[in-house]
């Protein structure tokens, strides 16, 4: 089973193909493993949308190669082979926060429980990281 | 004191989303998380803290939410380095203050790391420091956009960078080596680590996670080995937790 890291998502992606060095996932499974959606304009999260390169090819009718999106962002890309695990990282110079929005995440807490930043619209909130070390 | 500090201000729409980074999960974190700070902690911790005698005093167990974050999720979607950093988020899910040190003093730097104590003055100025951020805290909650303390678009589009080559790069090998450490592939995550400590070496969250995950027998327990002492040694006169900027320092 082939597992992407992305955006701060987990996700295990089935049917997902390896071609080349590119990773190329389901279309139904695109909003969920990394957030952004396969529009005419191109991907797209929210207002933002990064429009496809002429001559590139990241898209047909049954995947999208999320790799290379990653990368013409210039987005750090690696494969772990033996447990087909691929990260991607942040965009170099491109600060998430920087329009102001804060991104959103989902997380369990220690019972278990999903909680997502957006559930907490109409609050104050103080994100405050911590740790046992 | 963040329970207390909850309990204070819950009834002007105010929450606290607790993160964990603890890629050793429920193991590392669980206990500390349902004690609260003050459970797990005695005096010592207090002084190192800077807490005061009225916000020590009422700790208790949190009742918001405490959420784990194995993958260190959070510190790479808000390019987060060090525990606590904290940011501040408005009812329209906008940012009103980006990443910074929740008000903890750069006492690390100045203690004895055989007896973890710390001279008088230091402790009194990392009180001062965590009372400050806290009052500054309060006033947002109150005031929302009013708050001197909310900082405007420009402002905040100057303080979120965002990472570098090599940084963007070390996130992309942490996520990896957690990912592979926490389904038991332990020798394939190390090298990772190590990479993502080499290419971001300002990230204590990834030099401490990398240290705490290494000794299996030493998981939830403070990672302050030889290897993390020579590193705070080297900052040199860089500081460990950089202060927050509150616009009034004099």
């Amino acid at each position: 089973m082939t597992t992407l890291l992305f955006d701060g998502r987990t996700c295990s992606l089935e049917g997902a193909e390896q071609r080349g060095e590119e990773l190329w996932i389901r279309r139904p499974q695109l909003e969920a493993a990394t957030g952004w959606e396969l529009r005419t304009e191109g991907l797209c999260q929210g207002d933002v949308c990064i429009p496809v390169p002429p001559g590139a090819h990241w898209s047909d009718a049954e995947r999208v190669s999320v790799t290379d999106f990653a990368r013409h962002l210039r987005r750090p890309v690696l494969h772990d082979t033996p447990h087909d695990v691929w990260s991607v990282g942040p965009e170099p110079g491109g600060s998430r926060l920087a329009n102001g929005v804060a991104p959103d995440f989902t997380l369990p807490d220690f019972e278990g429980r999903l909680h997502s930043l957006s559930q907490y619209r109409g609050k104050k909130v103080l994100l405050m990281t911590w740790a046992s070390w | 004191m963040w329970q207390g500090i909850y309990e204070e201000l819950r009834d002007h729409g105010f929450v606290i989303l607790a993160i964990a980074l603890d890629t050793a999960g429920e193991a590392a974190a669980g206990a500390f998380a349902r004690a609260g700070d003050a459970g797990a902690l005695g005096p010592l911790a207090k002084r190192i803290m800077g807490w005061s005698d009225a916000l020590w005093a009422r700790a208790g167990r949190p009742t918001y939410p405490c959420l784990l974050d194995e993958q260190h999720a959070v510190a790479e979607l808000y390019d987060i380095t060090n525990v606590p950093m904290a940011v501040w988020i408005d009812e329209e899910g906008r940012i009103v203050r980006p990443p910074e040190t929740a008000g903890a003093f750069d006492v690390v730097r100045h203690i004895d790391v055989t007896t973890f104590g710390i001279p008088d003055e230091v402790a009194r100025q990392g009180e001062e420091s965590r009372s400050h951020y806290v009052d500054a805290l309060r006033d947002w909650v109150r005031r929302g956009r009013r708050s001197r303390f909310a900082l405007s678009p420009e402002e905040i589009a100057r303080r979120s960078r965002g990472p570098g080559e090599a940084a963007a790069r070390a996130h992309a090998c942490f996520q990896l080596a957690a990912w592979l450490w926490r389904h038991g592939h332990v020798d394939a995550a190390r090298p990772l680590f190590e990479e993502a400590v080499r290419l971001r070496p300002e990230s204590w969250a990834f030099r401490r996670q990398k240290l705490a995950v290494a000794d299996a027998a030493a998981i939830g327990n403070f990672a302050a080995g030889p290897e993390y002492w020579e590193a705070v040694q080297a900052l040199g006169d860089r500081p460990y937790y950089v202060p927050p900027d509150l616009g009034d320092e004099s």
